[in-house]
């Protein structure tokens, strides 16, 4: 009678690959895995319980802190929610806003996906090269709302202020600089004869399984399923913007490389598209009961005055009901579940976070592989975990 | 788009349908906990919707609101067909639901999560244990009654912490 020849290992929490405090139990046959099980909670400082004690203006600042890769898609999934549940009307000029900075936000998470993912497969110098030109989108995020990272740019109804004048220059300037850089990271990657070793035929996931398993964004594109909600159920005013929906054959690692940075050409495509046509007009809605009146007439009117202060003290009392609104975050679907009781503060916030439900499938990607290639498979789901565990 | 839904649940199932409605363009369907599978397995499987992804399940706690203290909420999506259905079962405190574990890889995480959160258990789960908690928690974090600021010391050198140990608010002791 054979001996039982598999060993459990920890992987993390504290291992540099696993993108923040992830554990892997691993159990394994020599360097083969037999079976991954992600364990998570180690960032879990309650984000959906204090949302319940704050404010639905209050709240946004937290969602910030989730993906803080992707801030500004956290904060349009959560306004957006709010938005589909007052159905209030967002001013072109804030939605055009709106896009461009969610597709730059889309170019940074995906930027440092790619810096991280190299530097675990053994790439060191692409960590440097990627996050020299995420800085550049994120003093877009400072030029605009004054923070490098928390931005909470996004308010119901709009945007915090209107954008600042030079604006279209600075995109102008990344959208003239971005697609030879991204050259060159394909340069560096693609033919790469230890990329393609390390990356194709690694992790495979077939297309029945993706949906299966839930994974959403490029994960389940590298599968082959041509699934995008802006294209689909499109949010915002990505229905005026001509793109493409990359999408990969086999399910591997590469393919969910190649179809990451693909993305970020479109990304790019878009963002041209919507910079040369920001109108002009209000940066956020005129319904006074959710936005407050610009300053100047605050200083001039009692009823002015009234709103703002109601504004600023109490906040505004969205209808009962409660409201799904999903939207496609770099990592894939990203949800908000809010059930207001007709109060200023959500009764309950749920996210559907895309990083949590990819996650899940890491056994399947890893089973029967070796050990090297669970860091390979964990870079290639773009986790993170600040959004996991919430 | 939705209504195609809503009549095609209304053809099957108008007796296993304790609710539906729809709210700002998504249809809402309320079932039973015991008719969930069911109407999820044929969701899933019609031809003329094919509700393969879930994309969420969640809960909600309604503590002195509602008779059935619990809401689960459930959220379809149609990738070849583009719509959205929301499932929602009311379960009791202390209530079981089903798993959909046998339907959806995806629900095992998911649905880990609402135990942890609410102390809803799913029968048929294979691994129902806590996921974003320790495992040695008291409570459930996401219930109305569970109070916002005050934790549990794990560890303490402090007498008084020590004692309030026995005092916690949710603990049920005395």
């Amino acid at each position: 009678m054979a001996e039982p020849r598999t060993m459990t290992i920890n992987m993390g929490p504290q291992h540099p690959a696993t993108h923040g405090v992830l554990r892997i139990l691993l159990e394994l046959d020599g360097e083969t895995v037999i079976a991954a099980k992600p364990i998570i909670g180690y960032l879990h400082t309650g984000i959906e319980k204090n949302m319940e004690a704050k404010t639905y203006t209050q709240a946004l600042t937290m969602t910030d802190r989730m993906d803080y890769l992707a801030p500004l898609s956290n904060n349009l999934v959560y306004v957006g929610a709010i938005e589909k549940l007052m159905e209030v009307e967002v001013p072109p000029r804030a939605e055009y806003v709106r896009v461009i900075m969610t597709e730059l936000t889309r170019i940074a998470s995906h930027l440092v996906w790619l810096g991280t993912h190299a530097i675990d497969i053994g790439a060191m110098s692409m960590l440097l090269y990627c996050f020299r030109e995420r800085e550049k989108i994120v003093q877009m995020y400072e030029f605009v709302s004054g923070v490098r990272m928390m931005a909470s740019y996004f308010r119901v109804g709009g945007l915090t202020n209107d954008i600042p004048a030079g604006f279209d220059k600075r995109v102008k300037e990344i959208l003239d600089t971005f697609p030879a850089k991204i050259n060159e990271y394909e340069g560096l990657l693609t033919e790469n004869r230890i990329w393609r070793n390390r990356t194709i035929g690694v992790g495979v996931v077939s297309a029945e399984e993706a949906i299966n398993s839930g994974l959403s964004g490029p994960n389940i594109r590298g599968s082959g399923v041509a699934w995008d909600l802006r294209k689909s159920n499109p949010y915002s005013y990505y229905d005026k913007f001509e793109f493409d929906i990359p999408t990969g054959k086999n399910g591997d690692v590469f393919d969910r490389y190649k179809v990451r940075l693909t993305e970020m050409r479109q990304s790019l495509r878009i963002v041209s598209q919507a910079v040369e046509g920001i109108p002009e007009g209000p940066f956020i809605t005129a319904d006074r009961k959710i936005a407050p009146p610009p300053k100047p007439e605050v200083l001039q009117g009692m009823e002015q005055l009234i709103h703002q202060f109601k504004i600023y003290v109490h906040g505004f009392c969205p209808p009962k009901g409660d409201v799904y609104f999903a939207i496609e975050s770099p990592k894939g679907e990203i949800g908000c579940y809010i059930v207001s009781d007709g109060t200023k503060k959500p009764y309950r916030v749920h996210f559907r976070p895309p990083s949590f439900v990819n996650i899940s499938a890491l056994n399947k990607l890893v089973r029967g592989r070796m050990v090297a290639d669970v860091i390979a498979c964990v870079g290639s789901l773009d986790i993170v975990l600040g959004e996991i565990d919430r | 788009m939705s209504s195609v839904v809503e009549e095609r649940l209304k053809k099957e199932y108008s007796d296993k349908i304790v609710e539906l409605y729809s709210f700002r363009g998504d249809p809402n369907v309320v079932v039973k906990a015991s008719d969930l599978i069911e109407i999820c397995r044929f969701l899933k499987t019609d031809s003329e919707l094919r509700f393969s992804f879930l994309s969420c399940i969640t809960a909600a706690d309604y503590l002195g609101i509602r008779e059935k203290r619990f809401e689960l909420v459930y959220v379809l999506y149609s990738i070849p067909k583009r719509l959205r259905v929301i499932i929602k079962v009311r379960v009791d405190d202390g209530g079981e639901a089903p798993s959909l574990t046998t339907l959806w890889d995806t629900a095992n995480f998911q649905e880990r999560e609402v135990y942890d959160m609410f102390g809803i258990k799913f029968t048929g789960h294979p691994d129902m244990t806590r996921i974003l908690m320790d495992e040695d928690w008291i409570g459930h974090p996401q219930r109305k009654d569970f109070p916002l600021t005050y934790e549990v010391p794990h560890f303490t050198h402090n007498k008084d912490h020590i004692d309030s140990r026995h005092r916690s608010p949710w603990r049920g002791d005395e």
